[in-house]
């Protein structure tokens, strides 16, 4: 049950990070929306290979992290914990794939190795950028953002809900659990029980749905949501939006290490 | 079971978008449609509790492990598929934002694979037949299982076809898919068993809410033919331009099973899964061949440009963590 305070308390800490005031959550949350789906298509296009000239997109993750002043240890820790999966997925890369490549001058490395460093490195890049801009963010923002970029009222709506509701029945949840426990419940509960507790949340689900709807139609709902969240575009985010999108097209054509790495050495090409 | 922005193509990552966000769109538009306001704070509260409840975990009898409920077709039964799906995108969506289960660009694929899936292959074709309005407690429980565990390898399926599609992970859909489907088969009778304890104790308890199951009309029976072939058909286009991909892994597995022991090692055995599931039995022998005569595809790499490259990686992380504390410190 501990998992399901600690995600309640995670969600709690990206809610207050996003209420602060920011270089990042000033931005339109259109302008953070767009620019980060242009990183993802830029990241993840490269062939599968692809280590070096992938670093250059480091800089946007780290400038998101820097504006929006998302802790470092925050982000490594989400990192860590969603990392497994990446892990897992890759690391059979290095058995299947053996051919040799050429890293660098007389160092050749099977080429799985490079692919699974490919895909770790996609994996925090993407990662990271995500959780920076929505620690920068804000659910509500995003949310009127993606209503205001064409995203159904309905699902909107709905995301804010269960935003809201998490907090509530997530908690309720937590209890039932700390009840159990201080009955002696050990371990995972049986099958059994699992039916009555998740069920007994499942009908408190129910009745507090009820509940909420009659404080709505007391309060003038006619099944429409409205937001009075105002978005505003600013100049900034139109800098904002045009500069990382050129720097991705930049870092996608040249390839910007290999530049900067024989200026350094001063090997033609 | 979350697939990962890591491991996705953007041609397959934008596919899966586009296939997802078109159910969103039309889910929405019905939902509206049904003009019950009693929905919305519904759908809502639901989305918390089976976010909530994926994080409680039962103990699975006789095997020492837990498992938990995933949510998709407990709500297809409670909500009928549509508002089922906006429910469970909204959920995987905040996942996707806060915990980093996928990440964005896999949103769709997860949309597929646990949305779409569960709520309008599963619930129409396996549940409901299974378990008709009137139906006896075992069947429903029994009904259950089925399609959680129909809709959870469906959703494995979609997961290694998305892999293999992308080309980015080396994994061959064979072994793969053999390693994955018994995997999801164990997930998804725990998630059976959950689902079905929820529903018989709702039947139970308030069996009002679980009497009257939103119709399934033929309409939406055809649509999901529809969106299936085209699915199908979209996948089949992104596999078939792609043999090369597959096979020129496949030959890299099949070759080095040839030069060393085949018994022993991760890929002997991975080899002998697919030996004896015998998935693709005949791709083993030509593809050896192929690897023989196939050259790496990396390009010719020079010294110098190599020695280069080394030096500008590290400048350029030098250059990042520069201006990482750069732009921190003008606050």
């Amino acid at each position: 049950m501990s998992r399901l305070e600690s995600a309640l308390a995670d969600l709690r800490l990206a809610d207050t990070l996003a209420s602060r005031d920011t270089a990042l959550s000033r931005l339109d949350p259109r302008a953070k929306i767009v620019t980060t789906i242009a990183f993802l298509f830029a990241v993840v296009s490269y062939e599968r290979h692809t280590v070096v000239a992938l670093l250059p997109f480091l800089l946007y993750p780290v400038a998101l992290a820097s504006m929006g002043e998302v802790p470092w240890r925050w982000l490594a820790r989400k990192l860590a914990l969603a990392a497994p999966f990446a892990v897992l997925m890759g690391i059979a890369n290095p058995v299947l794939d053996r051919t040799p490549m050429e890293v660098s001058q007389g160092v050749t490395m099977a080429g799985g190795w490079i692919s699974f460093g490919s895909i770790l490195l996609r994996f925090a890049l993407t990662v990271t950028a995500a959780l920076a801009v929505v620690a920068g963010t804000g659910m509500h923002a995003l949310c009127a953002g993606l209503a205001a970029l064409g995203t159904p009222r309905v699902f909107t709506a709905q995301l804010l809900f269960l935003w809201r509701y998490t907090f509530v029945l997530g908690g309720e949840g937590a209890r039932m659990a700390t009840a159990r426990e201080a009955r002696g419940g050990r371990g995972s509960p049986t099958l059994a029980v699992y039916g009555s507790l998740a069920g007994h949340l499942l009908l408190r689900a129910f009745e507090r749905a009820e509940r909420i709807y009659r404080a709505m139609l007391a309060r003038g709902f006619d099944g429409e949501i409205r937001s009075v969240r105002t978005l505003r575009w600013s100049p900034r985010d139109t800098v904002f939006v045009a500069g990382w999108v050129a720097f991705f097209i930049a870092a996608r054509a040249v390839y910007l290490p290999l530049v900067l790495g024989r200026l350094l050495t001063g090997f033609g090409g | 079971m979350h697939m990962a922005d890591a491991l996705l193509s953007p041609a397959v990552g934008g596919v899966m978008w586009v296939a997802s966000a078109a159910t969103l769109a039309v889910c929405a538009r019905k939902v509206s449609a049904r003009s019950e306001d009693r929905l919305v704070p519904l759908m809502g509260v639901l989305g918390a509790f089976v976010f909530a409840a994926q994080m409680i975990n039962f103990a699975i009898p006789g095997t020492g492990s837990s498992g938990h409920l995933g949510g998709g077709l407990l709500l297809a039964i409670l909500l009928g598929p549509s508002a089922a799906f906006l429910v469970i995108a909204s959920v995987l969506t905040v996942q996707a934002l806060f915990f980093a289960d996928g990440g964005l660009l896999a949103l769709g694929a997860n949309l597929f694979n646990m949305g779409v899936l569960p709520c309008f292959v599963a619930y129409p074709l396996l549940y409901r037949p299974l378990a008709p309005a009137g139906s006896s407690r075992a069947r429903v429980g029994f009904a259950a299982v089925v399609a959680a565990v129909g809709a959870l390898l469906l959703g494995a399926t979609g997961v290694v076809l998305q892999t293999v599609a992308s080309g980015i992970s080396s994994l061959p859909s064979g072994p793969f898919l053999a390693l994955m489907l018994p995997i999801h088969l164990a997930i998804g009778l725990a998630e059976g068993l959950a689902t079905a304890a929820l529903v018989l104790f709702l039947a139970k308890a308030r069996p009002d809410l679980v009497a009257s199951p939103v119709p399934v009309r033929r309409r939406s029976l055809a649509g999901l033919a529809v969106a299936a072939a085209l699915v199908a058909g979209v996948l089949s286009w992104f596999a078939s331009p792609r043999p090369d991909g597959l096979e020129w892994s496949i030959a890299h597995a099949a070759g080095t099973a040839e030069l060393k022991a085949p018994e022993s090692g991760v890929h002997g055995s991975l080899a002998l899964v697919q030996a004896t599931t015998a998935l693709l039995p005949d791709y083993d022998m030509p593809a050896a061949k192929v690897a023989l005569e196939e050259e790496s595809p990396w390009p010719e790499v020079n010294a110098g440009k190599s020695f280069a490259g080394l030096v500008g990686a590290l400048a350029t992380l030098a250059l990042v963590v520069a201006a990482g504390f750069a732009l921190g410190r003008r606050r």
